[in-house]
């Protein structure tokens, strides 16, 4: 990628280029290949075992894509360790909710801005003034996301006793709070019923507008994928199937194929 | 893929409870800092030296609280973490001639390189293989300190004698008693300090990582790092205790930090409340005292006695400490209505 395609601010955020991902003999994914650009929803569909996942942890840095590039914002992500990719601006949510089941929706949020702050455990100890500092910060801030997203009842509960939506939401605020430019959902609207899957994708678009971040939505859930992206990929066996306008796909053969069977089988 | 889904919805490997639980109010706490300071004051000598042992049992046991209630890593070999503070502080007063205080920070120093340093190779196990990686380590370190090779230094079996501190400035109280006010001092300043780590962020880092170390990592916790360092503060602290320890017992020996010292300091732990920092103290007092009690029921089957009387604290309240402090205080809510 040339400095002049940069200057033009058409380059992707994030681009996946021919991706693939091998365990032992199965191969997850097989060459896949897609750009995200600034300010999109991209969907990312496709059956069970397609590869959604795996695509999106290699995005995490859980996997390592055996052949294949990932680029966020031109330079490689595959030499950082999972724990240095929030700092770049991935943030994500998890499949079946992977909060801190034990501290309070305050303290995970608080935790989300790890990556965005610094401390050493002496100072931490002994609470100097700059710590104090920062402390008020995250906290103005955490407040804030706490506002934005209507948690602010449950701010001192402990996490693991509140209801499934509910904890899909704060685990949204924990991902808000390391501001990242990219927000990674997976499968946020599993286990919701149809009101509240209305309302998250409201919530989803709301916060690509008003907080400017880019969202890839991993989703079974057709029709919020449908209605709220711009963009949407298909992934079927480890290889990208179609890509285009949500219309488009919807009408691709292959994807009617993938999902209902074809008429002559 | 499922691999890493059964990680990510793994259950915590220790009950604990909320950082804003971990403490006392501040009326509690100023009662019982009122009652710390008083009580040497009406007692026998031989009953501060034994709350001078509770003070510093206490902290050790605190230490094992901020690795096992905060990080979620077991450890059954703080009594080697205790043993090199004990032996770093008795080695430097009596070859040194270094005062006894200035001992303390550098037995804290060299503990905390060690825990640090046993972390490293710790990282790769977790739950019961770690709580036996740690008992190696327990069960190694009396006879590491017996070995001719150090033995110059040491003292060998026969370990080293250590001289008793005189209250400084000519202040008008016993051996004893100085003893217990200076471990008093150190034990607040410690405490308060532990309470400040575990609410910072690092302390959050800490908790994230006991609680789900994959979602720790995806906010960009260096999980590696932050559990060494929980090795390192907790060896540290157990590092000063034992400093400490060898001050008030006057007297150093390889077989005074055998895997039953790790074990008891375990004990305290669950007496005390896991993850509950004031439990930690009242877990110690239960180390000291009740082998007395249950000598004092009978003398012959003592052993049996503690056990039963263990036993029936863990069947009655399973949670330590920490629940019975939970009752009183609904109790004592109850009442004011």
């Amino acid at each position: 990628m040339t400095q002049a395609q940069l200057a033009q601010g058409n380059a992707p955020l994030l681009a996946v280029r021919d991706v693939s991902v091998v365990f032992g003999g199965i191969i997850a994914l097989n060459g896949v290949s897609f750009d995200m650009h600034k300010g999109a929803i991209l969907g990312l569909i496709g059956p069970n075992g397609a590869g959604k996942t795996t695509l999106f942890n290699c995005l995490s840095r859980l996997y390592q894509p055996s052949s294949g590039d990932i680029l966020m914002e031109g330079s490689s992500i595959l030499t950082r360790p999972p724990h240095r990719i929030a700092e770049i601006g991935i943030g994500r949510t998890f499949q079946n909710v992977a909060l801190f089941p034990n501290l309070s929706v305050l303290d995970n949020v608080r935790v989300g801005t790890h990556a965005r702050t610094s401390s050493d455990i002496i100072s931490d100890s002994l609470k100097l003034a700059w710590v104090r500092r920062t402390e008020a910060d995250v906290n103005k801030k955490v407040h804030e996301i706490l506002d934005y997203l209507d948690l602010n009842d449950v701010a001192h509960t402990v996490v693991s006793g509140l209801p499934f939506g509910t904890q899909k939401r704060v685990e949204l605020a924990r991902a808000l709070a390391a501001d990242p430019k990219i927000l990674l959902l997976d499968e946020p609207a599993g286990g919701l019923n149809h009101e509240e899957v209305h309302v998250l994708g409201d919530l989803i678009r709301r916060i690509r507008d008003e907080r400017h971040m880019t969202v890839l939505l991993v989703e079974h859930h057709m029709g919020l994928v449908m209605s709220i992206a711009d963009h949407v990929v298909a992934l079927n066996f480890g290889r990208k199937l179609a890509e285009g306008t949500p219309a488009q796909v919807q009408a691709d053969p292959d994807v009617i194929k993938a999902y209902l069977g074809s008429k002559d089988q | 893929m499922s691999a890493v889904e059964d990680v990510v919805t793994e259950a915590p490997a220790v009950e604990a409870v909320p950082k804003r639980a971990m403490t006392l109010g501040l009326g509690t706490s100023l009662v019982v800092l009122v009652a710390l300071l008083i009580v040497p004051l009406f007692v026998k000598n031989f009953i501060i030296f034994q709350l001078t042992m509770l003070l510093i049992y206490g902290l050790a046991v605190l230490a094992l609280n901020i690795l096992t209630g905060g990080s979620g890593q077991f450890s059954l070999g703080q009594s080697a973490f205790y043993a090199v503070g004990a032996y770093t502080s008795a080695i430097l007063i009596e070859y040194t001639g270094m005062n006894y205080a200035l001992t303390l920070p550098i037995a804290g120093l060299i503990c905390f390189a060690f825990g640090f340093a046993f972390g490293q190779p710790a990282l790769r196990l977790s739950g019961v293989y770690l709580a036996l990686a740690t008992f190696a380590l327990a069960t190694a370190m009396p006879q590491i300190l017996k070995l001719g090779f150090f033995e110059h230094w040491t003292g060998g079996v026969q370990g080293l004698v250590v001289t008793k501190p005189d209250a400084p400035f000519g202040l008008p109280m016993s051996q004893d008693m100085w003893l217990y006010y200076f471990t008093l001092a150190i034990t607040i300043g410690i405490y308060i300090a532990s309470v400040n780590l575990l609410r910072s962020r690092s302390g959050r880092a800490f908790m994230a990582i006991r609680d789900n170390e994959i979602a720790a990592s995806a906010m960009g916790v260096d999980v590696a790092l932050y559990k060494t360092l929980a090795f390192g503060v907790s060896a540290g602290i157990t590092g000063v205790a034992g400093g400490l320890g060898a001050i008030a017992v006057q007297f150093v020996a390889p077989d005074s930090y055998t895997i039953l010292l790790a074990i008891s300091l375990f004990l305290g732990m669950v007496v005390g409340g896991v993850g509950w920092l004031p439990g930690s103290f009242v877990g110690a007092a239960f180390i000291i005292f009740v082998p007395n009690i249950a000598e004092g029921i009978s003398k012959g089957l003592s052993g049996a006695v503690f056990g039963v009387l263990l036993f029936l604290v863990i069947f009655l309240v399973p949670h330590g400490a920490r629940q019975v402090a939970i009752v009183a205080q609904q109790l004592i809510g109850k009442l004011k209505k």
